[in-house]
């Protein structure tokens, strides 16, 4: 997939179903359980981001202005995943057992860079016996690409005080 | 309040130092013992100088923000007059927290429980019915909001002591303070925290983070996967400066058991170290920024500002790392082997729009708990914490890297440990 299908992106912004979503995102959860890291990566457009803002942040602040956790465009998710697919990544080395619930989709309305899809998650991270619970909403934008459903735009609205006592996010979630 | 310990030999419970065998180790009790931690509080957080917070949090008079710090719940705030303000959270009846909220502005502040008020001075406010209390209750400060007894500040760091007897701050500060001034004067027009907060926890020792902080030894092992980002992003191993960061590397031991790393790494510095992927705009940022400097500050520290790069703590909980960004980070251990931190971004104030864009991008690509790096130190530490479990087979942390070169240290010798750790011996060991 090329950043010059942007145009082709945008024509085709059409929502589908609820459960057409649902499935989309059980789909992506599950890449995200088994590790398989470069096929999630297929999810998005050349084009798309990935963030997670700190605390209590809205929807509408810009990473380019606010302190985020994570605020990736599609090169440095590239990089994200290359990195976590190496043993030298040492905080998923071994790779963390997580278990992604995805809850309460709605379809928020269609929007110039996509359906705005949102749904409240659980994702339970285990490793060195201990089992992290990370909770919140995740808002997605998602096109039509040759047929297929594609992530533009991931944002992850933590809902929780703070990272305690997780103390990272090494996992994408 | 110098170190009195100097390099020599020190036979300690914890820290055993022997110069002339160029060892220094130190016991993995100290990360471990809830004694060494009940005697930490008393002996160091509840007598030095702890951070609280930048003058720019609380932009406006009346602002106020809430903060844990060495372990007691903090109203920072501004009264009517502007003026810098820290109280403890609360309340003098019966001991509940009056502000809830992380941050506002209020002239008042109501305790929620019995509804004991108070303004933002901290004075007692609450009208009773007469006879209600007696005449003598309101005389002697002690209805009001506790102020923390000590609250100083060094050029917009502010910082509280639970010590009323401590030295000035500035006098505690000592070399610190030099290269707090290398940070402050990276803008004409002052620094400011940027938006949003870093809070997590890590479970270990909190002293595993000062180490950890300004350890020059563990990046090119523990960061692997940056330095590989890094190349990729600057295009390949021959674009990347690593001569540079081998050449000019240091460690300062900047007195009263603060130090600092100082060296020229090979990523970009928002001020002002411009790298080719930022392009002409990247540039010429750079050559503006330098220029203003030099003006200012004069060559040479406008070169020390703009072209090297620092991991400092300052006794004992504070880290300021002015690295592809500014961070500003405090700890404070809950148990031996759980911390809680707050680490923040700071910017010159008013930075140009695209300049902020790239140090926030900066920041994240490394630094924090979403970071290519900081995930692998917390990893790090909490393998170490978890390898303490066997102290009593295998007491001791080797410290000793460094300990016999001639000249100053270098960036990846441990010194600045050592620095650390005498200053905590100096105060810890001995009844």
């Amino acid at each position: 997939m090329a950043v010059n299908d942007l145009a082709e992106a945008r024509a085709t912004v059409q929502p589908r179903t609820r459960a057409e979503y649902e499935d989309f995102l059980y789909r992506e959860a599950a890449l995200l359980d088994e590790w398989r890291l470069d096929e999630w990566l297929e999810l998005f457009t050349t084009d798309s981001v990935y963030e997670v803002p700190t605390m209590g942040v809205g929807l509408e602040t810009r990473p380019d202005t606010t302190l985020f956790y994570i605020a990736d465009d599609y090169r440095r998710l590239q990089h994200r995943v290359t990195r976590l697919d190496k043993p030298s990544a040492h905080a998923e080395w071994p790779h963390s057992t997580t278990v992604r619930a995805v809850h309460n989709v709605r379809i928020l309305g269609v929007e110039e860079r996509g359906v705005h899809v949102a749904c409240s998650f659980t994702t339970y991270r285990s490793k060195h016996n201990f089992t992290d619970t990370y909770i919140g909403y995740a808002h997605y934008w998602l096109v039509e690409l040759n047929g297929e459903t594609r992530i533009r735009a991931k944002r992850v609205q933590l809902g929780m005080d703070s990272l305690q006592p997780h103390g990272k996010v090494s996992i994408i979630l | 309040m110098a170190t009195l310990l100097k390099p020599g030999s020190n036979v300690g419970r914890w820290v055993r130092e022997d110069r002339k065998a160029g060892t220094f180790k130190v016991n993995r009790e100290a990360f471990t013992s809830d004694e060494v931690l009940a005697r930490e509080k008393e002996r160091i957080f509840d007598q030095v100088w702890l951070y609280l917070g930048h003058a720019s949090e609380l932009k406006n008079p009346n602002d106020y923000l809430t903060r844990f710090v060495g372990g007691r719940e903090l109203i920072f705030n501004r009264n009517r007059k502007g003026e810098y303000q820290a109280f403890l959270n609360v309340c003098p009846h019966r001991g509940a927290q009056v502000v809830r909220e992380p941050c506002g502005n209020a002239i008042s502040f109501k305790c929620f429980y019995h509804g004991w008020a108070f303004n933002n001075n901290g004075k007692f406010a609450t009208k009773s019915r007469p006879g209600t209390y007696p005449d003598a209750f309101d005389v002697d400060g002690s209805v009001d909001l506790p102020r923390v007894p000590r609250l100083e500040s060094y050029r917009d760091f502010f910082f509280i002591s639970y010590n009323a007897d401590v030295v000035p701050l500035r006098e505690y500060l000592a070399g610190a303070a030099d290269i707090l001034d290398l940070v402050a004067d990276q803008s004409p027009n002052g620094m400011e925290i940027v938006s949003g907060t870093h809070e997590y926890s890590i479970r270990a020792n909190w002293k595993l983070l000062v180490e950890n902080s300004y350890d020059g030894f563990h990046a090119a092992e523990t960061h692997s996967t940056y330095f590989e980002y890094l190349v990729d992003e600057l295009g390949g191993v021959d674009k990347v400066d690593f001569k540079a960061l081998e050449e000019v590397q240091t460690a300062i031991d900047l007195g009263n058991g603060h130090a600092t790393t100082q060296a020229k790494a090979p990523w970009g510095r928002p001020v002002a170290r411009s790298i080719h992927t930022w392009g002409e705009k990247g540039k010429a940022d750079e050559q503006r920024m330098v220029a203003e400097l030099t003006d200012r500050v004069g060559p040479e520290r406008a070169q020390l500002i703009a072209d090297r790069d620092r991991n400092m703590n300052i006794w004992p909980n504070l880290v300021v790392n002015d690295i592809m960004a500014i961070t500003v980070r405090t700890f404070y251990p809950v148990a031996p082997d759980l911390m809680l931190v707050r680490a923040w971004a700071l910017a010159p104030v008013g930075e140009d729009p695209e300049v902020r864009h790239r140090r926030l991008n900066n920041f994240l690509e490394f630094l924090g708990p979403g970071g290519f790096a900081s995930p692998d130190d917390v990893e790090a530490l909490e393998s170490a914490q978890r390898g303490y479990g066997a102290v009593k087979l295998a007491p001791w942390n080797d410290i000793s890297r460094g300990m016999l070169r001639e000249g100053p240290p270098r960036g990846d010798d441990e010194a600045q440990m050592r620095t650390f750790w005498r200053e905590w011996a100096r105060r810890m060991e001995g009844e």
